[in-house]
């Protein structure tokens, strides 16, 4: 298995091997797949939109819709105006969404469409509307278009009507369905109404009903991101993730905001409930005190099989950062940390987390990708990997324990139901991380060694 | 129930199945803006033909994107290399969109060739539908590397906007031509003899054991059966030319045929490798499932192609018969049929009466075994409704007659990609109000699952999500099987798969279910 990698690390500026990203698009599709009865729609060739649609149906194991331009030659000659018409025309009358979220591709912003100016001119029916954002795959990576999905959204719809709402937007960042409820959930108990932007719980992890909906029951609905710019204050859950729509909101329409940690582990979790705290002015429920409690107690029960556990993470910048920050609240030493995605923020962020707790001689990279991450690790191996799907083949080539976390996990079922972040899902990934760990000390332990009782 | 509106520019590909000849059935189009179709571009059809070509160093030349999403998905199994299972690319920047991309896919090759072991001997270069735009002379890079390192580099020019699919695999071909032509043999020369060493496989059922062994199928399998390359060397060597008792081999020509148009899925191609070693004819390349370059170079020296996926491969067959003069027979390993029709067809298409009786008897004893399996699983499936949605007609067909062996009707059936001539077969062969559709979008799809009462699903991915949300049961027949279909193996393991899906008891918690069961008590 990838026995084209070797030891020998050779600096590389031009060739990509093993990438741990994906282009923008897809981030903005999946974004507007968390809007109540939108359809996304890529302003490209027909291969992106069915790519993307694909990659969300893999991970998600959900249809995911979305509709395509469909450029032809002339198109990429005249440009892709008459088929952004015809599309939008075609997907009223067929599929009767609310609203056509539009992203553009490589293409399209390569030949120059203006898609506002198109967007301008359209016949749109009464009731019905088209936003749009530019996600040129060349810049960034899947993050960059799902934060440019969102101002897309709010760039064409959000208002302020004078009177504050008194409501707390949240944006989750890309994260799971089972995220988004317990982001929700933690919410709730907080005392703190608030609208989260964007929301595909309910879209991407739809029950079982016998019935297809095209647009089932879930997502932030229009009149909730009208009602952005009338919020009292906006938490951007991620940092990297939420920068710019939270300055967008700030900017546009004075709304108070704050930049926290994805909310993964015992201390990014607390930060997110002192936060919501602040807000609600109301206590931290007990019910919410025991679940942090029976998290350090399991931690405190496990420990003596994770501490200063080499581990390897690879993913998106904010989910990586979190779990790098719960690894090291289990004892585990981050040997290597990367992502894809090219924000420099990222390396900043992840090594004060290696300052913090002292671990010494772990490396962190943006803008990397796995063939470097594979190279380190047969220089130095790891006691475990923690990433998307991509890394099983890292995983079956080393023989090293794997756990799958963040975007996309291709290859198992359920997991885009349970949550990574609060208190539960800390307590959920101690648990897959320290079965991983422990699963391998007793496949290599001798019959000698080999006990009942761990 | 409730009746969508049906695209205007969509109804001509829209059709019940029986009647007519096909004249006026819209395919072969580009799918109409707006349409949330199934289809993919140019660039991922000329990506999945190729990618299966497992020493190749694939670069795609472009944005991230269309890298990561065709890093190792087709589950095209090699039994060599595995270089085909890395993402290589530019990831193409802005600057790069700014000022041209081709100066970092020059630095991209040159890293390449500086830290790849082993060092590539083949390199194909895609350029993406950006590539198309900013104008950056792939062809000439290519050109390049091939002087400067005296390897092959070929350019796959694959902008997503410039066609269909189809248009991607007819792409694929011509790198592949591209490969082989400088090793057709010259007409002077004489019938080939099979290099030292080069095994031929003849006779014997043990390359067919092997093969059932490397995908998996029994328990039981000793370890080393794992790695299926003994395949492929099943028996002694046998001089060229000499499998075929009076059969004259052209000159430049050895007695053996290339596969194309598998590409390995679940071990397919090793199955069918496996049959041919049975009756005795000779593999001499495979395309492009299991495929590397030295074994694609010597494609041009066989004396038959044997087509299996005709929507990707007929192009090819067609172009190798103009210029390497090897004529083509078109096969389909789905079902029993279709498997038995394909092997006695090669063989008899080779002219050597000893190799077409040993493939009458062989395709008798493996069919009669197989049968069992069908009668055992009919009576569960008898009468039930299957709708099919899969990339190519021929594969369509294959599948129809596939479910009328086990007593199923085919109530809807559409593709992606499927022929006017395809579609005609398809006509002929279904119920007078079978359903039959080219490039179908879900909503279709679902109207037409609902109102035909489909129990079944045959597609691919994004079908999947779709089938199920509509309490119908799924086959994926497509990039994502995981147990082979084709061949007698592929029959019993179809066979389950259909039968483990309609029958499985999840369906008993569907709420619809449940009712028509309390409807049913109550009666």
């Amino acid at each position: 298995m990838l026995d084209l990698t070797r030891k020998e690390v050779l600096e590389r500026k031009a060739l990509r091997i093993n990438p741990c990203k994906i282009c923008q698009p897809v981030g903005a599709m999946y974004c507007a797949l968390g809007v109540e009865r939108c359809m996304p729609h890529s302003h490209g060739s027909q291969g992106c939109c069915s790519y993307h649609r694909t990659v969300l149906s893999r991970h998600f194991k959900e249809p995911a819709i979305a509709a395509s331009s469909s450029f032809t030659e002339g198109t990429s000659v005249f440009g892709g105006r008459s088929n952004i018409n015809t599309a939008v025309k075609n997907i009223f009358d067929i599929y009767n969404p609310d609203i056509i979220a539009v992203h553009t591709t490589c293409l399209s912003e390569t030949i120059g469409d203006d898609l506002g100016s198109y967007i301008l001119d359209m016949d749109i029916p009464d009731g019905k509307l088209v936003v749009h954002c530019n996600t040129p795959s060349y810049v960034g990576s899947h993050i960059n278009g799902f934060f440019n999905m969102m101002m897309g959204f709010m760039n064409y719809l959000t208002k302020k009507s004078g009177t504050c709402n008194g409501k707390t937007a949240i944006f989750p960042g890309w994260v799971n369905p089972g995220d988004l409820r317990e982001i929700k959930r933690l919410c709730a108990m907080m005392g703190v109404d608030i609208i989260c932007f964007p929301d595909q719980s309910g879209v991407m992890d739809a029950p079982m009903t016998g019935k297809y909906e095209m647009y089932p029951n879930g997502g932030t609905s229009v009149a909730q991101i009208r009602a952005l710019g009338d919020c009292a204050g906006v938490l951007g859950l991620g940092e990297i993730t939420n920068v710019e729509p939270v300055q967008l909101l700030e900017k546009k329409w004075k709304v108070p905001g704050k930049l926290l940690k994805a909310p993964i582990g015992v201390r990014f979790t607390d930060e997110f409930l002192m936060e919501l705290q602040h807000v609600s002015k109301q206590e931290v429920p007990s019910s919410l005190e025991t679940e942090r409690g029976q998290l350090v107690d399991l931690l405190l029960d496990s420990h003596a099989y994770t501490f200063q556990k080499k581990v390897a993470l690879f993913g998106d910048p904010d989910t990586v950062e979190g779990l790098t920050s719960l690894c090291l609240e289990m004892g585990l030493t981050p040997k290597y940390v990367i992502t894809g995605t090219p924000k420099e923020d990222f390396a900043r962020n992840v090594n004060a987390l290696f300052e913090r707790y002292h671990a010494e001689g772990c490396v962190v990279k943006a803008n990397a990708d796995l063939f470097d991450l594979h190279q380190w690790i047969k220089n130095e191996p790891v006691d475990l990997l923690l990433g998307t799907t991509y890394g099983k083949q890292i995983a079956k080539a080393e023989d090293i324990p794997f756990v799958r976390a963040g975007f996309p996990v291709l290859d198992r079922y359920g997991h885009t139901l349970q949550p990574i972040v609060g208190y539960r899902g800390a307590i959920r990934m101690v648990e897959k991380i320290t079965d991983a760990l422990m699963t391998r000390l007793e496949r290599d332990s001798s019959d000698e060694d080999f006990e009942i009782v761990l | 129930m409730e009746q969508r509106n049906i695209l205007k520019e969509r109804r001509n590909s829209i059709a019940v199945g029986g009647k007519g000849d096909g004249s006026g059935f819209a395919c072969e189009k580009q799918s109409v803006s707006g349409a949330v179709s199934q289809r993919a571009c140019v660039y991922c059809g000329a990506r999945v033909v190729l990618n299966p070509i497992t020493d190749a160093y694939h670069i795609v030349h472009g944005p991230i994107g269309c890298a990561s999403y065709t890093w190792d998905i087709r589950g095209s199994l090699s039994s060599g290399s595995d270089l085909y299972r890395n993402s290589f690319s530019t990831d193409l920047r802005e600057t790069d969109i700014v000022f041209g991309g081709a100066k970092k896919l020059t630095a991209a090759i040159d890293e390449l060739m500086e830290t790849a072991d082993p060092r590539p001997k083949l390199i194909f270069v895609y350029a993406t539908c950006i590539v198309g735009v900013i104008g950056d002379d792939i062809e000439a890079v290519c050109r390049m590397t091939e002087e400067k390192y005296g390897i092959r580099a070929i350019p796959v020019k694959a902008p997503g906007f410039s066609g269909t699919k189809s248009q991607g695999y007819q792409l694929a071909c011509n790198a592949i031509l591209e490969l082989m032509r400088p090793h057709i043999p010259q007409p002077e020369s004489e019938p080939v003899t099979a290099p030292a060493g080069e095994p031929v496989a003849t006779g014997g059922t043990a390359g067919v054991e092997s093969a059932s062994h490397a995908t998996g199928g029994a328990a039981g399998v000793p370890e080393t059966a794992g790695k299926p390359a003994l395949v492929a060397g099943v028996g002694s060597a046998s001089p060229a030319g000499g499998g075929a008792a009076g059969m004259a081999v052209a000159p430049g020509k050895r007695f053996g045929i290339n596969i194309l148009g598998d590409y390995n899925l679940a071990g397919e191609m090793w199955i069918i490798k496996g049959y041919m070693a049975a009756v005795g004819i000779p593999v001499i390349a495979t395309i492009t499932g299991d495929s590397s370059y030295d074994k694609l170079i010597q494609a041009p020296t066989a004396s038959l192609n044997i087509v299996q996926c005709a929507g990707s491969a007929v192009y090819l067959a067609e172009s190798m018969e103009a210029e390497m003069g090897i004529p083509y027979v078109k096969v389909s390993f789905f079902g029993v049929e279709d498997t038995c029709a394909s092997i006695v067809r090669v063989a008899d298409a080779l002219g050597d009466p000893d190799v077409s009786a040993r493939a009458r008897a062989f395709v008798k004893e493996r069919s009669a075994q197989v049968m069992p399996i069908i009668e055992r699983f009919r009576p569960k499936l008898e009468g039930k409704k299957a709708a099919i949605f899969v990339g190519g007609g021929y594969k369509a067909i294959s599948l129809i007659r596939q479910f009328n062996e086990l007593g199923m009707r085919t109530v809807v059936v559409g593709t992606q990609t499927g022929k006017k001539d395809e579609y005609e077969v398809i006509g002929s062969i279904v119920q007078p109000d079978t359903i039959i559709l080219d490039d179908a979008n879900p909503a279709e799809l679902e109207q037409f699952m609902l109102e035909k009462e489909a129990d079944i699903l045959v597609g691919g991915v994004k079908e999947r999500p779709l089938a199920y949300k509509l309490g119908i049961a799924f086959c994926d027949h497509n990039h994502e099987r995981k147990a082979p279909l084709a061949g007698f193996e592929g029959i019993d393991n179809f066979v389950r798969e259909i039968n483990a899906s309609i029958n499985s008891p999840v369906w008993r918690y569907l709420d619809k279910n449940i009712e028509k069961a309390k409807a049913a008590g109550a009666a």
